[in-house]
C-alpha cells in the first residue's frame, strides 16, 4: 500500500504543495476564472495573460486545498508560460488522459507539448486513486473555462 | 416499575451490568468481517452513515420475501397485516423517544427531508420580516432550507455564534430571540465538533419567548438516549441511517397540537381523506404529512435498529463510545501538529482535527490504504469550517461496534502521513 501512496505522493509533488510557484494574483490578467471542486470544498482561481497572438504571457493562481491539488495548479502556471491557447488546450486534454486511462502512452498524443507532459507525469499517479483525479485536474478546468470566456466552472 | 423490578429479577447472579461484549456485537455486522485494500476495514465514518446489523437486514429481507404488499388501501390479508405492523413502528419510534402519543411521529425520507418538512408547512405561516434563529454549527440541513423560505417569504435568518471551543453562545442566543422570532432551529450534536448542545436549556428560553424549537437530532439519537419530552422539544427530526437502519427513512417527531395547526407538505394519495375536484380534505397527522407511498421496507428496518440499539442499551453504548472518544482524543493530541476542533465536555463520539503537514484529503487518502475510513471535507458545514477557519477538517467518528485496537489503528494510520508529508 505505501508504494501507491509513495507514486502518488512524490517528492516533487511534495515541493510544489508547500510551496506552490506563481501563487499570486497578476494586475494584468485579462482571463480569469474561478474553480471549484464541490465534494471537497477547494476552490481556487486561475489568473491567465493572453496577448493578441493568443499566446499566454502569465500564468498564476490563488487557493486552498490539497497537496494534490496545489501541486498541480502549481505546476501548471509553470507550464503554460509561453504556450497559445491551442497548446494549451492539447496539454489539458494529453494530461486528463493520463490521469484517468490505464495503458497511457505518451507516442500518442501527438499534437502535445511532450515536455509538458513528461514533467506533468508526477501527477499521473491519481489513476490509482479515482477520488482524487478531480484534485489533479482542477485547475486545468479552470484554465479552460478561464480561456473559454466562462468565470466559473466545478468538477461535478 | 414491575418491568424494573422483572428485569432485575432475571439478571444472572445479581450482577447489575455485564461487560459491553463488543466483539459478540461485531459479528452482527456482517460487513466488518471484510477487508480493504488487503487489510481489515476499520470504519470510523459512523457519523455519515453507519452500518447496519444482520437483524435489520433480515427484518427486511423477511418482509420482501414473506411479507410485502402496499399498506393503508389493500382489500387482502398481507396488506392489512403489513399496515399493521407498519403503523405499530410508530409506537416504537414513540417510546424511543418518549414521545407522548405514537401520532407524533411522521416518516419522512431523512433528516433532511423532515426539516424541509417544517419549513414548508410551518414556514406557511411566516411572513416578511419574521425570524427564524440557526446556529453557527448547523449541518446544511438545517441551513438550506430556512434559507429557500427566506427567498419565498423574505423571512430574516439570524444566527447564533460558538465558542472557539464549540459550544453554543447561549447568552447570545438570549440576545437574538426577539418579537419578531418565530422558530429557533438548533442541532442537538454538532456532526463536526461534537458538541452537544443544551436542548432543555434553549426549549426553556425560546418558550419564555413564547418561540417553538425544532431540534436536529441525527447525531444526537445515535449516541445517547434522547427524551423529547424531557427536553420539550417542539419538532425533533433524525434520520434511519445513522442509527445502523436503512437509507431512505427518517423520522419527525412534533407535538400533536402543534402538528394538528399545519398544513400539508406534498400533495398526493395517503394524505387525504377525500379527494374532489372543487374541494379536497386532508388526513389528520400524521397521515397528512407522508403523501404516496411510504418507504414501508425502511421503516420496518427502523423498527429493527432501534430493537437492536435498546437491546445493548443507549447508555451502555454512549459509555463505551465515551471511552474510544477519550482514548483517540489522547493518542491523537500526542501527534505533532495534530489540531482537534471541538473539545466541549459531554461531547458525543466525533474527532475532527487538522494536521500541520497534510491536507484533510491527503490525509484521507492516505489512512484509507490502511483501510481506515474516515471522511474528509467540511462535513456539510461549510459555514463552520469558515468559523473555524479551516477549509476541510478530517472525521473520525466512532459507533457502538468501533474498538480501542481500531483507535489505535488510527493513530498508526496518522503515523504513515507523517511519514510521508514529514
Amino acid at each position: 500500500m505505501f508504494h501507491e501512496l509513495r507514486e502518488l505522493y512524490q517528492e516533487v509533488i511534495l515541493d510544489h504543495g508547500r510551496n506552490p510557484r506563481n501563487l499570486r494574483h497578476p494586475d494584468n490578467a485579462n482571463c480569469v476564472a474561478l474553480g471549484n471542486n464541490p465534494l471537497c470544498g477547494d476552490v481556487l482561481t486561475v489568473y491567465l495573460s493572453v496577448d493578441e497572438n493568443e499566446v499566454i504571457q502569465d500564468a498564476a493562481f490563488l487557493g486552498k486545498g490539497c497537496a494534490i491539488s496545489m501541486a498541480s495548479a502549481s505546476m501548471m502556471t509553470e507550464i503554460l508560460k509561453g504556450k497559445t491557447a491551442r497548446e494549451a488546450e492539447r496539454i489539458f486534454g494529453s494530461f486528463h488522459r493520463m490521469c484517468t486511462e490505464d495503458g497511457f502512452d505518451h507516442a500518442a498524443e501527438d499534437g502535445a507539448d511532450p515536455e509538458a507532459l513528461e514533467r506533468l507525469e508526477v501527477l499521473s499517479g491519481v489513476r490509482e486513486f479515482p477520488m482524487r483525479v478531480k484534485c489533479a485536474t482542477l485547475a486545468w478546468h479552470t484554465m479552460n473555462a478561464a480561456m473559454s470566456g466562462a468565470d466559473e466552472v466545478t468538477t461535478e | 416499575m414491575s418491568e424494573i423490578a422483572d428485569a432485575m429479577t432475571f439478571r444472572p447472579g445479581g450482577e447489575s451490568k455485564p461487560p459491553y461484549d463488543v466483539e459478540r456485537l461485531r459479528a452482527d455486522f456482517p460487513i466488518l468481517s471484510r477487508e480493504v485494500y488487503g487489510r481489515p476495514l476499520v470504519f470510523l465514518d459512523n457519523a455519515a452513515s453507519a452500518q447496519k446489523p444482520r437483524q435489520v437486514i433480515e427484518a427486511m429481507d423477511e418482509v420482501l420475501a414473506e411479507g410485502y404488499a402496499n399498506v393503508h388501501r389493500g382489500a387482502h390479508y398481507l396488506s392489512q397485516t403489513l399496515t399493521d405492523r407498519f403503523e405499530g413502528v410508530r409506537a416504537t419510534v414513540a417510546r424511543f423517544i418518549n414521545a407522548a402519543s405514537d401520532q407524533e411521529i411522521v416518516f419522512a425520507k431523512n433528516a433532511t427531508e423532515a426539516i424541509n418538512l417544517v419549513a414548508q408547512s410551518f414556514g406557511n405561516r411566516l411572513a416578511e420580516g419574521d425570524e427564524i434563529i440557526v446556529s453557527e454549527m448547523e449541518h446544511h440541513a438545517n441551513i438550506v432550507p430556512w434559507q429557500l423560505l427566506r427567498d419565498r417569504t423574505g423571512i430574516v435568518l439570524r444566527v447564533v455564534p460558538i465558542t472557539d471551543d464549540g459550544a453554543l453562545r447561549l447568552d447570545a442566543l438570549q440576545e437574538l430571540l426577539g418579537p419578531r422570532t418565530r422558530l429557533v432551529a438548533i442541532t442537538h450534536a454538532s456532526n463536526v465538533l461534537g458538541t452537544v448542545t443544551p436542548v432543555a436549556e434553549i426549549a426553556r428560553l425560546s418558550h419564555a419567548q413564547g418561540v417553538p424549537l425544532l431540534v436536529d437530532g441525527s447525531q444526537a439519537v445515535v449516541h445517547g438516549k434522547v427524551d423529547v419530552r424531557a427536553l420539550d422539544a417542539d419538532f425533533y427530526v433524525f434520520t434511519g441511517h445513522k442509527l445502523y437502519g436503512p437509507t431512505g427513512v427518517g423520522v419527525l417527531y412534533g407535538k400533536k397540537d402543534l402538528l394538528d395547526t399545519l398544513p400539508p407538505f406534498l400533495g398526493g394519495g395517503d394524505m387525504i381523506r377525500s379527494v374532489a375536484f372543487d374541494k379536497t380534505t386532508y388526513a389528520p397527522p400524521p397521515h397528512r404529512f407522508e403523501a404516496g407511498t411510504p418507504p414501508i421496507v425502511e421503516v420496518i428496518g427502523l423498527e429493527a435498529a432501534i430493537d437492536y440499539v435498546e437491546g445493548i442499551g443507549l447508555e451502555r453504548i454512549a459509555e463505551h463510545e465515551h471511552g474510544l472518544l477519550q482514548r483517540a482524543t489522547q493518542k491523537l493530541s500526542a501527534i505533532e501538529g495534530l489540531k482537534i476542533y471541538g473539545t466541549q465536555p459531554g461531547k458525543c463520539s466525533i474527532l475532527s482535527f487538522t494536521m500541520a503537514e497534510a491536507h484533510a484529503h491527503d490525509i484521507g487518502t492516505i489512512v484509507d490504504r490502511a483501510g481506515v475510513a474516515l471522511r474528509a471535507g467540511h462535513h456539510c458545514a461549510m459555514p463552520l469550517m469558515e468559523r473555524l477557519g479551516v477549509p476541510a477538517t478530517t472525521r473520525a467518528s466512532f459507533g457502538l461496534y468501533n474498538t480501542p485496537d481500531e483507535v489505535d489503528a488510527l493513530a498508526d494510520a496518522l503515523e504513515g502521513v507523517k511519514e510521508i508529508f514529514g
